[in-house]
């Protein structure tokens, strides 16, 4: 087995043989030819057979795709008719007295390469627009039927890159999957895999060495990976992650759309965790209204130093972009105790977790916290992003903070900058300290999201990373859930929401004390949002309120 | 010959479909029609060259229409332009 990663554009696992496509253009002959006259009619005949079979391409894409995708063919046809291209053309063939489709290749290449090279990543996605034209003139020339698919029975498709004319004119009952070695998620690829809910990996490094064709693979559009001749550890995974994906397709087809609303008309709001922009796609793909909590450490983890500002705004830009006007809450720096980065160059902690971690070292360190804070609030421009600090205890610390978001503020105003001056502030409820202050607390700040996973070890002083102290750790601790309505409680007296992110948001056996409580919002594993639905729309609060929260007292 | 500025309001900019577009309506006149913008001229007759200019929403293009059918030729792109982009 060998293992291949790329970006995952739509989620789904698919089982099978892989087919690679090559490209017409891979196989051109570059010759010389006498009879100019007849090689120019040669081209002129491909180019009204090419014409000819992208007018057919757009009605087909027309019925199938709607008319936004299909335009792209239409103006295919009209990119054929242009005269620097065919002047292009003419030229290669007149005077360099080339063969058509090298003369087409030339062209091809020069004008893709101009796309390229402009300033701006839709008009360098048009590069493959030039080149899918050239493409099909070239197959046409050289009477290579390369384009389709040979085999019978379905197989996962691959290719260099797929030309949107290609996604449509393959017969799909024969397409498990997409894996392409280049494209971005912006491509015709990616729009059309999505459009049509098949598993799609791009950017899979190797994919098309010959060795690879023919031979039995697993394509995991969520992650990225691909498994080549996969060991039958990873088939049994994969399959159960398969059926899993194929259930939850089928939940999600039931649950699409609907709202998360208690039989009694009680909204909650049900958002994803997620540790980075790969998440994106399943945030979409379980229907999360929102994303409840950006881990914004793995820049930092994966980084070999520290992170820069243009760094981190590329990646929150593209996750408040990517969220198409949903909330997306970027938990700030939340290293140290099990999470260590060794540029931080941290003395080593008797007790880490109760250290200098997270929000201590961005105030200890105020350079590295105003870097990430300056990128989110540049990125704040491009959608709706909040900001949420973890591991407060104390209202002076909130204050501090706040006086740090209001400087950068500033410098981005005097520098020029847009921003989003609303941004929201919250912070993490994790300590039993902010619990029992949330009151205060609740006046500094827009939002709470309670962490439980720390409240709980925090609340019960039972260490999470060792394993002896388990049997002490009773998740569904009295102390715990009491904080919890505090905490809810006081942020609904001063007109603040509050959410759950920890792992107790996913435990559906607390939902309906959640729902009794009145939390605003419940943020999951993207996995567990559309089971997470299912039980809000089970539930009818005012029948059970007033019991499970006397069992509280 | 006839002259006018345009500002490009349409957040994309002149993106594959309206310089598709504005190809067609071009094309139905006698008349050249060119796009300038910052030093760069394009024929508004060849989608390629169009595309190429890179107009983005804000940037201000000139259009110089010369011809026998000039007139009607300028109206017609400059409502196409207020209308599309």
């Amino acid at each position: 087995m060998h293992t291949i990663k790329g970006q995952g554009v739509c989620g789904g696992v698919a089982f099978g043989r892989l087919e690679l496509l090559k490209k017409a253009s891979k196989l051109i002959q570059r010759s010389h030819v006498e009879d100019t006259d007849k090689e120019w009619e040669r081209f002129e005949n491909a180019r009204a057979k090419a014409s000819a079979q992208l007018k057919e391409l757009y009605e087909k894409a027309l019925n199938e795709v709607g008319e936004e995708n299909a335009m792209i063919f239409d103006i295919h046809q009209m990119m054929l008719e242009d005269q620097d291209y065919l002047d292009s053309v003419k030229a290669n063939i007149w005077e360099q007295k080339l063969n058509a489709e090298s003369a087409v290749g030339i062209t091809a290449d020069n004008f893709a390469d101009m796309f390229a090279s402009m300033d701006d990543s839709y008009m360098q996605a048009r590069a493959a627009d030039v080149r899918d034209i050239s493409e099909r003139i070239i197959s046409i020339l050289t009477d290579s039927s390369n384009t389709g698919i040979k085999s019978d029975t379905p197989v996962i498709v691959g290719a260099e890159d797929l030309a949107p004319s290609e996604t449509v004119q393959l017969d799909k009952s024969k397409i498990l999957a997409f894996v392409t070695e280049k494209g971005s998620s912006n491509s015709h690829t990616s729009i059309l895999a999505r459009t049509m809910n098949i598993p799609a990996v791009i950017g899979a490094d190797g994919i098309m060495d010959d060795k690879n064709g023919g031979a039995d693979i697993i394509v995991d559009g969520f992650t990225g990976y691909i498994y080549v001749n996969p060991d039958m550890q990873t088939v049994l995974e994969m399959q159960k992650k398969k059926d899993k994906s194929e259930a939850q397709k089928a939940l999600l087809a039931k649950l699409r759309g609907v709202k998360p609303v208690t039989k009694d008309g009680q909204q909650i709001l049900l958002y994803a965790n997620i540790g980075s922009n790969e998440d994106m796609p399943a945030v979409y793909a379980n229907d999360a209204m929102g994303v409840g909590l950006f881990r914004s450490e793995f820049i930092y983890l994966e980084s070999k130093t520290y992170p820069t500002e243009d760094e981190q705004f590329a990646i929150y830009k593209s996750a408040a972009q990517k969220a198409l006007g949903k909330r997306v809450i970027i938990r700030t720096l939340d290293i140290g105790a099990d999470k260590q980065v060794d540029y931080f160059e941290m003395p080593k902690e008797e007790n880490p977790a109760m250290g200098v971690r997270a929000i201590r070292i961005c105030l200890t360190r105020p350079e590295i916290f105003k870097t990430q804070l300056r990128a989110l609030y540049r990125a704040s421009a491009f959608g709706k992003i909040a900001i949420m600090f973890p591991m407060i205890t104390s209202v002076s610390e909130v204050r501090k903070i706040k006086e740090i978001c209001a400087e950068v503020r500033k410098e981005l105003e005097a520098e020029g900058i847009p921003f989003n001056k609303n941004t929201e502030l919250g912070i993490m409820v994790e300590t039993p300290a902010a619990a029992v202050i949330s009151d205060k607390l609740a006046e500094e700040v827009d939002f709470f999201s309670i962490g439980t996973n720390d409240l709980t070890q925090y609340t019960l002083a039972v260490d999470r990373q060792n394993a002896a102290a388990d049997a002490f750790c009773d998740t569904h601790h009295p102390a715990v859930l009491r904080l919890i309505k505090t905490v809810v409680d006081n942020s609904h007296k001063h007109g603040i929401w509050t959410g759950i992110c920890g792992e107790l948001a996913g435990d559906m056996s607390l939902t309906e004390l959640f729902l009794a409580m009145g939390v605003d919002e419940l943020s999951v594993s993207p996995g567990l949002i559309l089971p997470l639905k299912q039980k809000v729309l089970e539930t009818n609060v005012s029948e059970i309120k007033e019991k499970l929260l006397s069992e509280l007292e | 010959m006839k002259e006018f500025q345009y500002t490009i309001t349409d957040q994309q900019g002149i993106h594959a479909r309206p310089a598709g577009m504005l190809v067609k309506e071009a094309a139905k006149y006698q008349s050249s029609i060119t796009i300038e913008k910052d030093g760069k001229t394009g024929d508004a007759k060849r989608i390629f060259a169009v595309m190429a200019l890179g107009a983005k929403c804000g940037n201000t293009i000139t259009v110089k229409v010369d011809g026998a059918d000039e007139a009607e030729a300028a109206a017609a792109i400059e409502s196409f332009l207020k209308a599309n982009l």
